[in-house]
């Protein structure tokens, strides 16, 4: 493997966030070194590989690729009391990925671009001079290699080992992490296969939400993300929910997936000298649905942008470098925090709140919330006598 | 034994590698940073460090830890 020992930008972990952080540097002609600890990018994956199709055009894709596997047009919000809220998406259609070709696809844009990509290649730590850093060592291929860069940008999702290293807290509160397991079912019965579906209520799944995300006719990612301080494990609340659902039951495992989604305590502070975090490692999530991958990408397009300027000026410093965390906050911080508190309002809910919510909105105004526009919703709950109290949280 | 003679049990967070599924979310909880993945081995938990908190415990999907006497 040919690599060099000194780059303008180093970038540990190779997902959504550093392959887009990567391939908007190097298009800026600046020279990347994207390093990945797993063996194959993108896998296995732990995520319900749920992304907006306006997104991936975003991205420059069409939706025609390889990586889509189906698209849905609606979703279906089921209530503790077994009531079925319907919401067409308006705008936008959603796309199911296979998400292994899609974070590959993500890599190979990066590599046209001109970044150097090595797989099965861990950062193990960040190099220092007078409390500064100044580049990163690396595990590659079973030897221990020192490399140099002007801007370390860590991508390492959710461990987020690489900021602590370099000095900021990005440890996850108990409180701020949703533990999230899921099977991708095949041969299961799916009513409608373009539709995505979302079951509720603190019996089945205590302050969380159980999904259906379809990837063809008979096949779907099967999952939960349910937080913390439960009598269950994540996983045996799923397998006792399947075990209800005959059509899902009779199906089978196709591969098992688990991880922590970040679902609070957004950073105030995501740079140092010559240092950036981005994407799962920097908390950037939706609270709500705990959608990732264009919060990740966003944060890396954003990233790779002050980074590019920070370098053609030849100041790479904290001072500088903030720009990333300005603009990050302004672009979705805020919302993001809007949507954290709108969490915290969702938690407290009783099956009976949930059930009564669900007799009086619309699936669309339920959609809206989930990506901080709370304001249909509101309206509806003021009407309610019943719901006040919840519309008067929520403002 | 401590000086007062009682014996002191020493517990810690143990992982069953068998299940876990690699996913890293256990080590961004640890509040004192003693988790640490490897791909190809899995869990290891620094038993000098862990305070048998039970965070991760509470955290890992799969119900891979388990508070127990150090060995
Ligand atoms: C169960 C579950 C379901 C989800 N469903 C969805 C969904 O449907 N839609 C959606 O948008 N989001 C979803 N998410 C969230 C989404 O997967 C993440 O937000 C997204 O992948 C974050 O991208 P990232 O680039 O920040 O991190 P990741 O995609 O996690 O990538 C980080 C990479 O860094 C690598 N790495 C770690 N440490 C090192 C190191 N020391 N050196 C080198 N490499 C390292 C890792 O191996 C990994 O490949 C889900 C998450 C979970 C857990
Ligand atoms: S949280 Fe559980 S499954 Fe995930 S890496 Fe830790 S021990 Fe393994
Ligand atoms: S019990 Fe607490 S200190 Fe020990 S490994 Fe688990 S989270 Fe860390």
């Amino acid at each position: 493997m040919i690599f060099k020992n000194n780059y303008d930008v180093v970038i540990a972990g190779a997902g959504p966030g550093g392959a887009a952080a990567a391939r908007k540097c190097a298009e800026g002609g600046l020279s990347v070194l994207l390093l990945e600890k797993r063996q194959e990018i993108g896998a296995p994956k732990r995520c319900g590989e749920g992304l907006g199709l306006s997104f991936v055009n975003h991205i420059g894709f069409k939706g025609d690729d390889g990586f889509v596997t189906n698209m849905v047009d609606s979703a279906c919000l089921v209530a503790p009391n077994g009531k079925e809220i319907m919401a067409a998406f308006p705008n936008d259609k959603g796309c199911i990925l296979e998400r292994k070709m899609f974070d590959k696809a993500l890599c190979y844009k990066a590599a046209e671009a001109g970044a150097k990509i090595i797989a099965k290649a861990a950062v193990i730590n960040v190099l220092k001079k007078n409390g500064k850093i100044i580049g990163v060592k690396a595990k590659i291929d079973g030897k221990t290699f020192e490399i140099k860069s002007k801007i370390v940008i860590a991508a390492d999702g959710v461990e987020s080992k690489i900021a602590r290293m370099a000095g900021l807290n990005t440890k996850n509160r108990a409180k701020d992490i949703d533990s999230g397991f899921q099977y991708e079912m095949a041969g299961i019965e799916l009513e409608n296969s373009h539709r995505i579906c979302l079951y509720f209520g603190n019996s089945i799944v205590p302050r969380g939400y159980i999904w259906i995300f379809p990837k063809g006719k008979t096949v779907a990612n099967v999952g939960i993300g349910i937080a913390g301080n439960r009598k269950k494990t994540a996983k045996e609340y799923l397998d006792e929910w399947i075990e209800t659902q005959p059509g899902i039951k009779k199906g089978s495992i196709i591969e098992v997936n688990s991880g922590g989604i970040p679902v609070g305590g957004l950073l105030k502070k995501m740079t140092l000298d010559n240092f950036m975090v981005v994407g799962d490692a920097a908390h950037q999530v939706n609270p709500l649905h705990g959608g990732g991958i264009d919060e990740a990408t966003v944060a890396g397009e954003l990233a790779a942008q002050v980074a590019l300027k920070a370098i053609n000026s030849g100041d790479t410093s904290d001072k500088t470098l903030q720009e990333y965390n300005s603009l990050w906050w302004k672009t979705r911080g805020k919302d993001l925090e809007k949507i954290e508190k709108y969490r915290k309002l969702v938690e407290k809910l009783t099956d009976e709140d949930m059930n009564i919510l669900a007799g009086a909105v619309s699936g669309t105004a339920l959609l809206d919330f989930a990506v901080g526009k709370g304001e249909t919703l509101i309206k509806i709950l003021m009407k309610n006598p019943k719901l006040f109290k919840l519309a008067r949280h929520l403002i | 034994m401590c000086r007062a003679g009682f014996k002191v049990i020493l517990m810690v967070s143990k992982v069953d590698n068998e299940k876990c599924l690699r996913c890293g979310g256990c080590v961004s909880v640890c509040p004192v940073d003693c988790i640490l993945l490897d791909e190809a081995k899995g869990i290891t938990v620094d038993a000098k460090k862990c305070t048998s908190c039970g965070v991760c415990v509470d955290f890992c999907p799969v119900g891979a830890f388990s508070i127990k006497k150090e060995d």
